[in-house]
């Protein structure tokens, strides 16, 4: 917990776009030895196939690709520094009080974490059953963002005439 | 692990993810700043499916982490179009619809 805080940290305070995507790395990695010792082993390991794996190859390349070249260090400024301290700060106290103040244990579904033997067929089991159509969506939802992605990043190129 | 730790560092991610959304001008940086919010609302999901009888939190997060996959896709797919027709990707340079 405290590593996944102090990146986050050094994401909010660094300079260099690329040391800011390496400490999201930090980030998405101890939040998945979060989940698993949440009990969520499913999740940790998409966490870390889709966000580690996936997003940050992106985001590194996205940098790569989205700056000149010729400069040692990729460095994106801050701007409007009091006005997004103010109102994040703000926002952390709103939910810092609410957080403390808030008596968890007397919700009447807290079972005080029954669930940390491994569940994974029990998660594939339910996924498969009762949220199947959902997960069918889902599917084709980023079946259909990939495909656009690929179309909008992808070389501009003579298109055929569609009729029009 | 304590619910409260749990949420307070989810909180102080957030926070952190608007911060950087905020403050930043590369709309890379935006991006970062949004895949932090995603995760903490992630957390919390999971901290709650944990001292929930049911998975559904949990199943409800790998939907959040697939939606965060395919808007990250197609953000940066149009930062770097963005990038190639403006010459730059800061955001308060970006300011015509129509070149």
């Amino acid at each position: 917990m405290v590593l996944a805080a102090g990146s986050a940290v050094f994401i909010m305070f660094t300079k260099n776009i690329l040391y800011a995507a390496l400490a999201l790395m930090v980030t998405f990695l101890s939040l998945a030895v979060i989940f698993i010792f949440l009990g969520a082993e499913f999740v940790a390991i998409t966490q870390i196939l889709v966000y580690v794996g996936g997003i940050l190859i992106l985001l590194v390349f996205g940098i790569m690709l989205t700056n000149k070249t010729g400069s040692t260090q990729v460095l994106s400024l801050t701007y409007n520094k009091v006005l997004g301290f103010l109102a994040s700060g703000a926002l952390f106290i709103i939910l810092f009080k609410g957080i403390t103040l808030a008596n968890f244990a007397a919700l009447d579904w807290n079972k005080e974490s029954e669930s940390l033997e491994p569940s994974i067929a029990k998660f594939g089991q339910i996924l498969m059953t009762d949220y199947v159509i959902a997960f069918e969506i889902i599917g084709l939802l980023l079946l259909l963002a990939l495909i656009g992605a690929v179309r909008i990043a992808g070389k501009a190129r003579k298109e055929a005439d569609h009729g029009t | 692990m304590e619910l409260d730790y749990i949420l307070l560092l989810s909180a102080l991610l957030f926070v952190i993810g608007l911060f950087v959304v905020i403050t930043r001008k590369n709309a890379i940086m935006v991006l970062i700043g949004i895949e932090l919010m995603l995760n903490a609302a992630n957390l919390n999901l999971i901290a709650f499916s944990s001292y929930d009888g049911s998975l559904q939190g949990q199943i409800f997060s790998i939907f959040l982490i697939t939606v965060a996959a395919a808007e990250a896709a197609v953000g940066l797919a149009i930062v770097v179009k963005v990038y190639n027709y403006f010459r730059t990707a800061d955001l308060d340079k970006i300011n015509e619809l129509k070149g």
